[in-house]
């Protein structure tokens, strides 16, 4: 996965509380075994209008937000399942920044594991900005071009996966030795949680 | 300063700091199911990595199975059987534990872990599906995860876990006659938010909440994701113990012993300090219904749909198609649905099934009851409490998820009021369009009696 330093988009409101995974990505969406072909399903429930013809109401479908690479979003976003393909369906679409007051544990850790810059903001009043965001990891900021500026926090173990792109499972692999080793002791604490 | 049960399972699991909040957790046991876990061991075999506690992990077949009698690997879902052949070609490869369809164990994967002793208490247990919160109810700390995360856990046995927030919700007294425990959870929804718990682990505390058998504590847990909790715990106590002995994968002999010493210490020490507390008097709980489109709204089920023009409620109005100060009880329903991980245990289908005996569902009403596993099926048709359902005029279906979630196959129709047992009343949920009002096992069976929302406690049971 390639590592996020800063990226200059569009960014399309839908500011809305309580989004859940079942509207990101639909069931019924979820069609194979595999973590692609999701980006056609996003939101399909309000994209889409009976003969899967784009419901010119919904803010993706508008003229501007075509090329909208950030999402603002409202409170708990993400809550719900926790497939993982509502990651993959929004980082296939081009997502890679969600500005939202808060979000489900679940989906925003299915967020940083694949790319996407999960962005704890109010995003009602960066919503009222015109033209582009520019979203800057390392200074945990956005900026828009008159001139206003916002920082948000985000914890350094996401942050270091998001900036370098990390195979976590490669990184972890790397203290194999210490793991062993705990399970070794555990095992003589607590033999009956090893089968 | 004492520590909650939660911080003695985290310290007893924490290998090493990953800096700031963030620790290296052991994880003692992973489930998986077709719809989100085929997909975790595929993708670790792609990587060409194992499993490094293959004994520890295990699946089942769940989410997209049919439940219709006589069923197959082929579903009513398009591409259903994908999942389901993929999942059983990877679990056989990787030397995992299945349950498989035509397994007597075979259910609903928060059924079958309790009822096989996988998750015990002390336990640190993951799974791709976020109402693994319900096993909190036997003492493990049990949450639920993506499926890059159960990748992690199965070619690692840790996960590298950013440390939550503790909050205690203490219901204290005694829940009045005719309260269940969905009734508590919607009860808490209501009023506390879905936002209620954000991200903390949130431990069920209090009188009330002891007084609950370990299946009705699993339905309260069960809805700790609603409530936006990292996950939720119960202290394990007697009621835990003797629901575990003897189960497959529990301990047994010298080992039981030694575990039950351990479990007993796990309770949160009486000077332990959590990030939030909730109290709440178990006398204000009264039996509960869903009206909207999020598990917050939720109401007393004698009461009225709420007024306001809050942008997010006229489009809760809508969708449900009722308006301002429409009473609940009353609204004529399409149909009726008993199942899922929240309620569909031997206990859930007793208490429905004391309401339909002697009864039948009201015409025009669809009516099914999906039992959560192999092992509840069996159990109440020894009991003959399948004959009750079907003589009442229900569907009586093979376990799995089944109507809890429209996956592509079978669902109820557009516009449908549907009473459902079941946790989320999210927009098309049950189906494109489908209304769903949560509600308690009870209160399924009387509306499906009635024909429109009613209300248990009015309906005295027929001997």
């Amino acid at each position: 996965m390639n590592g996020f330093l800063a990226l200059t988009s569009i960014a399309a409101p839908l500011i809305r509380d309580n989004v859940d995974t079942d509207a990101i990505i639909p069931s019924r969406e979820m069609k194979s075994v595999a973590k692609t072909g999701l980006a056609d399903g996003l939101f399909a429930g309000w994209r889409y209008r009976e003969g899967r013809k784009p419901n010119p109401d919904f803010i993706l479908n508008q003229p501007g937000y075509a090329a909208a690479r950030i999402l603002l979003g409202g409170a708990n976003f993400g809550c719900g399942s926790s497939r993982e393909h509502a990651a993959w369906a929004l980082a296939e679409y081009g997502f890679r920044v969600i500005v939202a007051p808060s979000f489900n544990p679940i989906f925003r850790a299915n967020c940083v594991r694949n790319g996407i810059v999960p962005v704890e903001l109010d995003a009602r009043p960066i919503a009222q900005a015109s033209g582009p965001l520019t979203v800057d990891l390392p200074s945990q900021s956005i900026t828009v071009a008159d001139g206003r500026r916002w920082t948000f926090a985000i914890d350094s173990e996401a942050k270091a996966m998001l900036l370098d792109g990390l195979d976590e499972i490669g990184l972890t692999l790397l203290r194999a030795g210490a793991i062993t080793a705990f399970r070794a002791h555990d095992r003589t604490l607590r033999p009956w949680a090893y089968l | 300063m004492g520590r909650t049960i939660f911080g003695k399972i985290w310290d007893a699991h924490r290998i090493e700091s990953l800096g700031e909040a963030s620790d290296l957790i052991l994880i003692d046991r992973l489930l998986l199911h077709e719809r989100t876990g085929g997909i975790a061991l595929k993708s670790l075999a792609e990587a060409g990595r194992s499993i490094v506690a293959p004994r520890q992990v295990f699946a089942t077949m769940d989410h997209v199975v049919d439940t219709l009698p006589g069923r197959s690997d082929r579903t009513i879902m398009p591409t259903g059987r994908d999942f389901i052949v993929a999942t059983r070609e990877a679990a056989i490869a990787a030397g995992i534990t299945l349950f498989d369809l035509g397994d007597p164990r075979q259910g609903i994967v928060h059924v079958i872990s309790p009822e096989q002793g996988i998750i015990l208490p002390g336990l640190s247990l993951v799974c791709p599906d976020s109402h693994t919160c319900s096993q909190g109810a036997l003492g493990g700390l049990a949450w639920g995860v993506g499926s890059s995360e159960a990748e992690h856990a199965l070619a690692t046995a840790t996960l590298r876990v950013r440390r939550p927030k503790t909050m205690r919700v203490t219901v204290n007294g005694t829940l009045r006659p005719g309260v269940t425990p969905k009734d508590l959870a919607l009860h808490l929804l209501g009023r506390f938010g879905s936002a209620g718990a954000k991200g903390h682990v949130v431990e069920y505390a209090g009188e009330a909440v002891h007084a609950l058998d370990v299946e009705g504590r699993l339905t309260l847990c069960n809805m700790a994701t609603e409530f936006s909790a990292f996950t939720a715990i119960i202290a394990p106590d007697d009621k835990v113990f003797a629901y575990l002995k003897d189960a497959p994968f529990a301990p047994k002999g010298e080992a039981w012993d030694a575990a039950v010493a351990d479990w007993r210490a796990l309770a949160s020490d009486v000077d332990a300090v959590f990030d939030a507390e909730l109290d709440i008097d178990a006398a204000d709980v009264v039996p509960m219904i869903s009206w909207g489109n999020s598990p917050q709204h939720s109401v007393p089920l004698a009461s009225h749909v709420p007024h306001g023009s809050d942008e997010a409620l006229v489009r809760a109005r809508d969708y449900i198609g009722l308006g301002e100060g429409a009473a609940l009880i009353g609204q004529p329903i399409d149909a009726a649905f008993i199942g899922s991980c929240t309620n569909s245990r031997l206990s859930d289908l007793r208490r429905a099934a004391a309401i339909l005996k002697g009864r039948h569902v009201a015409p025009g009403v669809r009516a099914i009851c999906v039992p959560g596993s192999g092992q509840v099926k069996a159990a109440a048709e020894a009991e003959g409490i399948d004959r009750i359902f079907l003589d009442a005029g229900f569907e009586w279906r093979e376990p799995g998820c089944s109507m809890c979630f429209f996956a592509g196959g079978e669902h109820f129709g557009a516009q449908e009021r549907v009473v459902t047992s079941t946790n989320r009343n999210f927009e098309s949920r049950q189906g494109p369009g489908t209304r769903s009002h949560l509600a308690s096992p009870e209160t399924v069976a009387a509306s499906a009696i009635a024909g429109c929302i009613a209300d248990p406690t009015q309906m005295e049971a027929q001997s």
